[in-house]
C-alpha cells in the first residue's frame, strides 16, 4: 500500500493554499489552507453545508478548484503550471493522476451490475492494464482484508450497506492509492454495521495510509485521527491535535458544534 | 381457493372465538370470471364468422402462405429490420452522448438531426432515399473545391431500393433510439460516474463500462417495442419497391385482385415474428436487471411455465463463476 514515489516521512500529500470554490454565487470555499502529511490520518469536522464535502471532492479534481493552489504529492490538482499560467489539463491527464487517490462515498456508489469482486477488478484491469488472473488474485486478498472473502460473488443488492461500503474500501484500495479520501462513509450505516467499517479503517491507517477522512463519529477522529479540523461556513474555524481540540476546542463555534454531536 | 388459518394469537377474541380459530378468507373475483367467459364468447363468434366466411378466400391464403415470393420477402423484412435497428442504435447512442456532452457544436449537431428525422414523416423520407439519386446524380468523396476524389460512383448504382430502405428506416429510427438511449443515460445516479472516474476511468470508458450497461435496464423494455415496430414499418419500404414482405404481397394481389387473403397472409406472418421479438425481448431484460430487485419479479407466463426469473438470475451467477469472472 506504500507510494511507489520516495517516502519522505513529514513531508505532505496534500497541500491547500488558500483555496477557493464557488457555485454561482455562493462561496463555498473561501480560502482553506491545510496541510496533510505523509502517513497521518485528517479528520474532518462542521455542520452540514460547511463545505467538507466540496473540499474532499476538490482533492481529486471531482470539483473544480476556483482560486488558490492544491497539490497532492507536490503535483497541483487538475492543473499544469506553465509558466505564469495555470493550464487546464485534460479528462486523459486528469484521469491519470486520480489513479492515485481513492475515494469513498457516503451512498457506497458501487456499480450494481457487478459483483464485489468485478467491482474491485474493474479499474486495475481496465485503467491500470494488469493481467485478470493477477487482479483476481489481489482482489479477494483485499476482500478479505475486508472481511467479505465468502461475499465474492454477491452483487451489491445482495449485501448489507456495511459490507457495500467494505467492498468500495477494497475497490478504492485495489488501485493501490497513495491517498485515501473518505466521505463520511458511515453515515448512511445502521449503526450497528458502523463498527465494521470503522475497524478497516482504523487497520488501514496503522497500516500507513494517508488519509482525509470527513466524519461524524467522534470517537474515531479521537482515537485514530492525526489532526482534526473544525470548518464551517466554507472556513477552517480552527484544526489540531483531536484529542485537543475534540475534548476542549479553543474556538466557540467548534464548542457549539460538538456539544450537538456528542 | 385454500383457506389459510392465521396463527396470531395477539389478535383479540371475536365473538367469542380465540385468535386461533380466525381463518384469512382471500378476495374471490367472481366479475372476473364472468367477463372472461363473455369475451371468449365474442371471441369464438368472430373468428367463427372468419372461418366460415367464403369471400376470404383461405385456400388463396394457404396457396401462399409458404410460397417462395413470400419467404424471399421475409428474408428481406427481417434482415432490414435487423439492420435498421443496429444502425438507428448505434447511431441513437452516439446522439444521445453528443446531446448529453457539454460541446455546443456536438449538442447543435445532435439536436438538429433529431429535429429533422423526428418532424417528418418516415413515409417521406423514404420516398427521398428513394429517389435521392435525381438530386445527387454522383456520390464522390474527396476534398471540397478541388479536383481530387479518392472514390465515385453513380448515386443509383449505389442507392438501390434495399440501400435506400435501410437508411431511411435507420436514421429515422436513429432519431428515436437516441432520446431512449438519453433517458436512460440520465437515469443512471452520478454517484455512479463519479466512483469511476474516482478509479482513474476516463469518460468513455465510464461510459462504455458503468452508465450503459446500467441504462439498458430503462432502454431495453422501449427499444423492444421501437424494434417491433420496425418490423411493422418496414411495410412502408413497399413504396420503393425494396421486395419485403409487403412488396411483394402487393406485387402479388396486383395480379390476382386477391387482396384480403394476401392481407391475411401478411398479416399472420408479421403477427408470427412480432410473437418470436418477445422472447430475445425477455431474455434481455432479465440479463440488463441483474443485480436488482426487479430481476426477482415473476410474470404470470413464467409462473405459469413454473420457472422463475429467481432461479435464472442465480443460474446466471452460477455460470459467471463458472466461466471464471
Ligand atoms: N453542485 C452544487 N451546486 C450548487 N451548490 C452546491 C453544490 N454542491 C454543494 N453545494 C452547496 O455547497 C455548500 C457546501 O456543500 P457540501 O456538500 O460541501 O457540505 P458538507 O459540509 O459536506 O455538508 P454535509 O455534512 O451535509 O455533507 C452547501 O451549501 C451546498 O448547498
Ligand atoms: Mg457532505
Amino acid at each position: 500500500m506504500s507510494a511507489p514515489t520516495e517516502h519522505v516521512e513529514g513531508v505532505p500529500l496534500v497541500h491547500a493554499e488558500g483555496v477557493r470554490k464557488h457555485y454561482g454565487r455562493l462561496e463555498v470555499l473561501k480560502g482553506i489552507d491545510l496541510t496533510v502529511r505523509r502517513g497521518s490520518v485528517c479528520c474532518l469536522l462542521g455542520p452540514s453545508g460547511s463545505g467538507k464535502s466540496t473540499f474532499l471532492r476538490c482533492i481529486n479534481h471531482l470539483e473544480k478548484v476556483d482560486g488558490g493552489r492544491l497539490t497532492v504529492d507536490g503535483e497541483l490538482v487538475g492543473y499544469r503550471q506553465h509558466g505564469g499560467k495555470l493550464h487546464e489539463l485534460r479528462e486523459r491527464e486528469v484521469a491519470e493522476r486520480r489513479r492515485d487517490i481513492g475515494m469513498v462515498f457516503q451512498r457506497f456508489n458501487l456499480f450494481p451490475h457487478m459483483t464485489a469482486l468485478d467491482n474491485v477488478i474493474e479499474a486495475p484491469v481496465r485503467v491500470a492494464g494488469v493481467a485478470r488472473a493477477q487482479a483476481r488474485e489481489e482482489a479477494v486478498q483485499l476482500l478479505e482484508r475486508v472481511g467479505l472473502a465468502d461475499r465474492a460473488g454477491h452483487y451489491p443488492s445482495e449485501l448489507s450497506g456495511g459490507q457495500q461500503q467494505r467492498v468500495a474500501i477494497a475497490r478504492a484500495l485495489a488501485m493501490k492509492p497513495k491517498l485515501m479520501l473518505f466521505d463520511e462513509p458511515t453515515s448512511a450505516l445502521d449503526p450497528e454495521l458502523v463498527g465494521d467499517v470503522l475497524d478497516v479503517m482504523r487497520q488501514l491507517a496503522d497500516e500507513g495510509m494517508t488519509m482525509v477522512v470527513v466524519t461524524h463519529e467522534i470517537g474515531f477522529a479521537r482515537e485514530v485521527g492525526d489532526t482534526a479540523v473544525f470548518m464551517d461556513e466554507g472556513v477552517i474555524v480552527e484544526a489540531g491535535d483531536p484529542r485537543q481540540l475534540l475534548v476542549n476546542p479553543e474556538q466557540e463555534r467548534t464548542r457549539a458544534f460538538l456539544s450537538k454531536v456528542l | 381457493m385454500v383457506e389459510l388459518k392465521t396463527s396470531r394469537d395477539t389478535a383479540a377474541p371475536a365473538h367469542g372465538l380465540t385468535a386461533d380459530d380466525l381463518v384469512v378468507v382471500p378476495v374471490r373475483n367472481h366479475g372476473r370470471w364472468v367477463a372472461a367467459a363473455a369475451s371468449l364468447a365474442a371471441l369464438v363468434g368472430l373468428v367463427g364468422s372468419l372461418a366460415g366466411n367464403d369471400n376470404l378466400r383461405w385456400d388463396i391464403v394457404g396457396q401462399y402462405l409458404f410460397a417462395d415470393l413470400i419467404f424471399d420477402g421475409l428474408f428481406t423484412t427481417l434482415w432490414l429490420t435487423a439492420a435498421a435497428m443496429v444502425l438507428g442504435l448505434a447511431l441513437g447512442t452516439l446522439i444521445a452522448v453528443m446531446r448529453l456532452s457539454s460541446s455546443p457544436v456536438l449538442y447543435g449537431l445532435a439536436t438538429f438531426f433529431v429535429w429533422i428525422f423526428r418532424g417528418t414523416p418516415l413515409l417521406v423520407q423514404i420516398i427521398f432515399w428513394g429517389y435521392a439519386a435525381a438530386l445527387y446524380k454522383y456520390v464522390m468523396i474527396g476534398i471540397p473545391f478541388t479536383d481530387i476524389t479518392f472514390f465515385r460512383a453513380e448515386t443509383n448504382s449505389l442507392l438501390t431500393p434495399a440501400v435506400a430502405a435501410l437508411l431511411a428506416l435507420g436514421l429515422n429510427e436513429a432519431a428515436y433510439a437516441s432520446e431512449i438511449v438519453r433517458a436512460g443515460i440520465q437515469s443512471v445516479d452520478t454517484g455512479q460516474t463519479e466512483a469511476a472516474h474516482s478509479l482513474g476511468m476516463r469518460p468513455a470508458l465510464t461510459m462504455r463500462r458503468i452508465v450503459l450497461p446500467q441504462a439498458m435496464r430503462v432502454i431495453t423494455p422501449p427499444m423492444g417495442n421501437e424494434t417491433i415496430n420496425m418490423l411493422k414499418m418496414t411495410a412502408l419500404v413497399s413504396v420503393i419497391s425494396a421486395h419485403d414482405l409487403m412488396s411483394n404481397i402487393q406485387d402479388v394481389y396486383a395480379q390476382n385482385y386477391q387482396v384480403i387473403p394476401m392481407l391475411v397472409v401478411a398479416s399472420l406472418w408479421y403477427l408470427a415474428l412480432v410473437t418470436l421479438l418477445g422472447i430475445p425481448q425477455a431474455w434481455l431484460e432479465r440479463r440488463y436487471g441483474r443485480g436488482t430487485a426487479q430481476a426477482q419479479q415473476v410474470s404470470p407466463l413464467q409462473r405459469l411455465l413454473g420457472g422463475t426469473a429467481r432461479t435464472a438470475r442465480v443460474g446466471n451467477r452460477v455460470m459467471n463463476k463458472e466461466a471464471g469472472r
